[in-house]
């Protein structure tokens, strides 16, 4: 039982280290608006993520002959904690961790060629289309429906929850081709081009202010039969093998190691009645019970990492990861809105932030707002206690 | 980077589960916790003879020269066999005291006793007014020529009534809550002037009160107000192996009570169908990955004297705390009326997550002690830390 990295292990380490210092420079800095977690689909994203892939380093889990590194777990553990305490964000996920897996694994030749370097590169940006308005945390129930026509399908129906469809170049989608069966036997995967005559993409407004989800509808789109993956009927399974490669950073925890420490810091500047909010036990005693469940979630992560090295199965506490990392994640965004006081309820208008009262409020509060979402997507938290029991728990 | 244990840990991991199946079904633990001082003596002789007695003890007094990794491996399987043998208390508190402070003397003479077998021991630190504060000590010790003298009263001495020997907390300088001016002396049970009036503590193992009226010391163990340095690492380790005594129990009344929800039926279901009780199993589950992967986090930064180390092991204590007082408490619970009789040994795992809860500094307390160490408050957190 060792935790220690090796000698190499340690020199990866000051490589990675020295290598996001020099991406992050003052342009890159000023494009993702300090670096501070971005996600957001916009310049600066597209210059970070072109630095990674020049680097090789866009895609370091995929398979090495599709533009991967042979790393060890422990290489992308370090990679992904290097990342995160330089206070840069992953690249976003939608193509390069969520639908480059499924294409890689099971798609044809042709199609690895055609997608795979242009998510690489950046050149395509994609979305994602499972939910639906009839179907949640019941995915399998979706009845989006792709009829076959020649050696096209034709797509009717409605995705919702759909993250960046208003800057995406493709989507990739579980569509119902059969109706006969079990409900998760008829579903396929579908790539649907966005400039598909019949799709149309409305907003959704959401209580972070910030636009980033739709619905995406779809009418009469006509979609070449070359864009399923894999088999006809077999979607289903396809998109669940995909959620062992989101594993990897699921927890987030490097992420939270660093918004904590933000938060802990904003908490000694603040003064109340004289006194700095962290002299008032209350507060700190909340701080370090977030931070005792982040030190065990970062060795729960350690351990699911370390059985992974070995090429054994992960152990059943993997299947906290998702429920743990939210739940903390949504704590310190708690604590950091706190934290800004009165001033975390000001809406940005003619005053900024500082003006009303704390130049970080308003960070504070589109975290906060933006950070509700995540114990709902991705398998809300009932559905990972659902599946834990079923799965780990037997019951 | 891996969390596996050597062919010698597992080894010895089987060996004690082994004794547990072939020993210690419930039935007989509770034969065991009824007879006096709350063990087997046989069963120590087995210990001994098996070789665990000697783990934690460095080689050149007879000891195998075990680390952090190997007190949990045993410590995780006595708790989860709920093993009423005094360890704690004989090997790793007392045994711990004299390896680290001892004389040549005294080490020499007394380890390889406690290696065979031989040798009862506690370590009598708490008193009435002590709470979690382990300065806080008025027993007294002058010094009287050669010898030292002391005078006092100590409480909850683990082991207490079948301990021959014990390294007894003393005040030889300063004031109550002092740090300085602590001192640890080895004392015979036997000696005038000791009395030790034994109990059962909740959960059937021993304890005892010890006074000590102008008692001379066999020796001091240290230098004289050497104790509160000396004891510190002993009683991290010691908490180490209490947090690992814990996630044994967790583990074993998790299964149980799981077991109970697969087959208890009510309303024509097995009641672990209802999502309701799935959900809260989920976070007695959760409970318990949290409390190993803290204990892993203290062992493996203990082991390396990580600079972490402190901080894991407040983390630690404060989940053991925490953690066990949500699965005892649902493990009750989930277990209905059943759980409240004594026919089943959910109450018995109660018992021992609480006084695990409680040693060495409960989760409340910790907390504290881990918010004054990260948050280091802006106000001096002095008080806090000098505990």
């Amino acid at each position: 039982m060792d935790t220690r990295f090796t000698d190499e292990e340690l020199a990866f380490q000051a490589e990675v280290r020295n290598f996001f210092a020099e991406v992050l420079d003052e342009e890159l800095k000023a494009m993702l608006h300090g670096g501070e977690a971005s996600t957001q689909l916009e310049e600066g994203m597209i210059e970070y993520q072109k630095r990674l892939n020049a680097r090789g380093w866009m895609a370091p889990g995929w398979p090495v002959e599709y533009g991967g590194q042979d790393w060890t777990m422990t290489r992308h553990f370090i990679f992904n904690a290097e990342r995160a305490k330089a206070g840069l964000p992953a690249p976003i996920p939608f193509g390069v961790t969520m639908v480059a897996p499924v294409i890689y694994t099971y798609g044809t030749e042709e199609q690895k060629e055609r997608f795979l370097p242009r998510i690489l590169n950046s050149e395509d940006w994609w979305c994602q289309g499972y939910s639906e308005p009839g179907a949640g945390s019941d995915l399998a129930s979706l009845q989006c429906k792709a009829e076959r026509d020649g050696d096209e399908y034709v797509v009717n129906g409605s995705k919702i929850w759909t993250s960046f469809a208003q800057a995406a170049d493709w989507i990739f989608c579980l569509v119902r081709t059969d109706n006969s069966g079990r409900k998760q036997d008829g579903i396929s995967f579908l790539l649907i081009d966005m400039n598909t005559p019949g799709v149309t993409v409305s907003p959704i407004e959401t209580i972070d202010g910030i636009y980033h989800l739709n619905e995406v509808h779809f009418d009469n789109a006509r979609v070449p039969m070359d864009n399923r993956i894999g088999e006809e009927g077999k979607g289903w399974t396809y998109a669940k093998s995909l959620l062992v490669h989101e594993r990897l950073s699921i927890a987030e925890v490097a992420e939270s190691k660093r918004n904590l420490e933000q938060v802990r810091e904003l908490a000694r500047a603040e003064v109340n009645g004289g006194e700095s909010l962290l002299d008032d036990p209350l507060f700190a005693n909340r701080l370090a019970e977030v931070e005792i469940d982040l030190m065990a979630l970062e060795f729960t992560e350690l351990r699911v990492l370390a059985a992974a090295a070995e090429g054994g199965m992960p152990g059943p506490e993997s299947s906290l990861l998702k429920l743990q990392g939210t739940t903390i994640q949504k704590a310190i965004q708690e604590l950091r809105m706190d934290v800004a006081g009165y001033y975390s309820q000001a809406q940005q208008g003619d005053l900024s932030s500082s003006q009303v009262g704390h130049d970080f409020a308003d960070v504070a509060q589109k975290l906060y707002f933006r950070g509700r979402a995540s114990s709902i997507y991705g398998g809300s938290d009932e559905v990972q206690k659902n599946v834990t029991a079923k799965h780990v728990l037997g019951l | 980077m891996n969390f596996n244990l050597s062919e010698e840990q597992t080894m010895i991991q089987d060996s004690i589960a082994r004794f547990v199946q072939d020993n210690y079904d419930y039935d007989q633990r509770n034969k065991v916790v009824a007879l006096e001082h709350g063990f087997s003596a046989e069963h120590w002789q087995q210990f001994a003879e098996l070789g665990w007695l000697s783990i934690p003890f460095a080689e050149e007094y007879g000891g195998f020269g075990g680390g952090p990794v190997d007190t949990m491996v045993i410590m995780q399987e006595l708790g989860r066999g709920l093993v009423a043998e005094p360890f704690l208390p004989t090997v790793l508190l007392f045994g711990g005291l004299l390896q680290a402070g001892g004389s040549e003397e005294v080490k020499h003479e007394l380890i390889p006793q406690i290696i065979a077998g031989q040798l009862q021991g506690a370590f009598a630190f708490l008193e009435r007014q002590s709470r979690y504060a382990l300065t806080d000590i008025k027993t007294r010790a002058r010094q009287d020529g050669v010898s030292w003298v002391l005078n006092g009263e100590k409480t909850v001495v683990l082991n207490g009534g079948a301990a021959e020997k014990l390294v007894v907390l003393a005040r030889s300088s300063g004031e109550q809550a002092d740090k300085n001016g602590l001192s640890l002396f080895l004392v015979d049970s036997s000696a005038a002037g000791v009395t030790a009036t034994s109990y059962k503590m909740t959960d059937g193992r021993d304890a005892a009160n010890v006074k000590l009226d102008n008692v001379t010391a066999e020796a001091l163990i240290g230098g004289p107000g050497e104790g509160y340095a000396l004891m510190g690492p002993v009683i991290e380790r010691a908490t180490l192996a209490v947090a690992a005594d814990a996630l044994g129990a967790m583990e074993s009344l998790n299964a149980q009570t799981l077991e109970y929800l697969k087959t208890r039926k009510q309303f024509g279901a097995h009641i672990g169908s209802f999502q309701a009780l799935q959900h809260r199993m989920v976070d007695m589950f959760a409970a318990c990955e949290n409390t190993r992967s803290l204990l892993y986090r203290a062992v493996c930064a203990l082991d390396a004297r990580d600079e972490d180390a402190r901080r894991s092991l407040l983390a630690l204590k404060v989940m053991v705390g925490r953690s066990g007082r949500k699965i005892g408490g649902e493990g009750i619970q989930m277990h209905g009326g059943m759980g409240m009789t004594e026919e089943l040994s959910v109450g018995a795992y109660v018992k021992r997550l609480m006084i695990a809860n409680t040693l060495f500094g409960d989760a409340d307390y910790q907390q504290q002690r881990f918010s004054a160490l990260v948050n280091a408050p802006v106000k001096a957190a002095a008080a806090v830390e000098a505990a």
